[in-house]
């Protein structure tokens, strides 16, 4: 049974951890980055999840750990989508290699 | 009763392509609508990994807060910031395409190979609770009650400093 595995979970929260890279290397638009960084989260929330079901002495630590990544996450988003809204207003774009100061 | 466990194992393998089916279509996508699609159909299959973790909570409150809140922010985002097309278009250059292989594999070989295969994941021997959801719940409120607060006034400051944030009309536009 590989749905009842350790390493089976690890791998897929690993990739999801490259896929989190990958898109924030690649994408050239700051919402592009926001949605990896998303995954990158999601990644580190199921790692918690995989050792907090099969080692961890009480199981409702990672669950715990995992809501509090969702609370940051959600906040994190808003914080960063208001952002960019602001700098969209500034300079009229979005493009990362053009936002070279911070003066609002 | 073998059949069952066929269809959960079948079902495992769909919530995983799903995850990675997301991820790539996030990634790979011009359009940052479709990016956001992807992410939403990622996020629910790693909903359905949790339950397959054990924990229906963590299913519910993932659909919930990611797929229900915060797929939808990222929406007004994409529709308020008005991405133009040429930007996505000039997305993927032969530079940033190297940089990316280049960091993916060295964090993907360092993390796959040298430390799963090798590490040996002792069991706990004995468990306190189990995981229910009247569990989680008084741990929260007792055990775990500052974290619990924590995110509480993390979600205050956010809403209080998004608002701020954008709150100011159009009249400092470059125009």
């Amino acid at each position: 049974m590989i749905s009842a595995n350790l390493n089976t979970y690890l791998i897929i929260s690993a990739i999801l951890l490259v896929i989190g890279l990958y898109g924030m290397v690649q994408h050239r638009s700051l919402i592009g980055m926001l949605i990896s960084s998303e995954f990158i989260l999601n990644g580190a929330a199921l790692n918690f999840m995989a050792f907090n079901r099969f080692v961890a002495p009480n199981p409702a630590i990672g669950q715990i750990y995992t809501l509090f990544i969702m609370g940051i996450a959600a906040a994190e988003a808003a914080i960063v989508i208001s952002i960019i809204i602001t700098v969209y207003r500034k300079f009229n774009c979005e493009d990362p290699e053009q936002l070279q100061d911070m003066k609002m | 009763m073998i059949v069952y466990k066929y269809i959960a194992e079948a079902l495992f393998y769909a919530f995983v392509v799903l995850t990675f089916m997301g991820g790539f279509m996030a990634i790979r996508s011009r359009l940052l609508m479709h990016a956001v699609l992807g992410l939403a159909i990622s996020l629910f299959g790693v909903a359905g990994l949790y339950f397959y973790l054990g924990s229906p909570f963590l299913t519910m409150m993932q659909i919930l807060i990611y797929v229900g809140a915060v797929c939808i922010i990222i929406v007004l985002g994409v529709m308020l910031g008005n991405t133009p097309d040429q930007l996505a278009i000039k997305n993927i250059t032969r530079r940033n395409l190297l940089l990316a292989l280049l960091a993916c594999s060295t964090g993907f070989v360092a993390l796959f190979v040298a430390t799963i295969s090798r590490t040996e994941f002792v069991p706990a021997t004995q468990k306190v609770g189990d995981m229910s959801i009247r569990f989680i719940g008084e741990s929260l409120l007792f055990q775990y009650c500052l974290a619990f607060e924590l995110i509480s006034v993390i979600l205050l400051t956010a809403i209080i400093g998004s608002i701020i944030l954008a709150r100011g009309g159009r009249e400092g536009k470059v125009s």
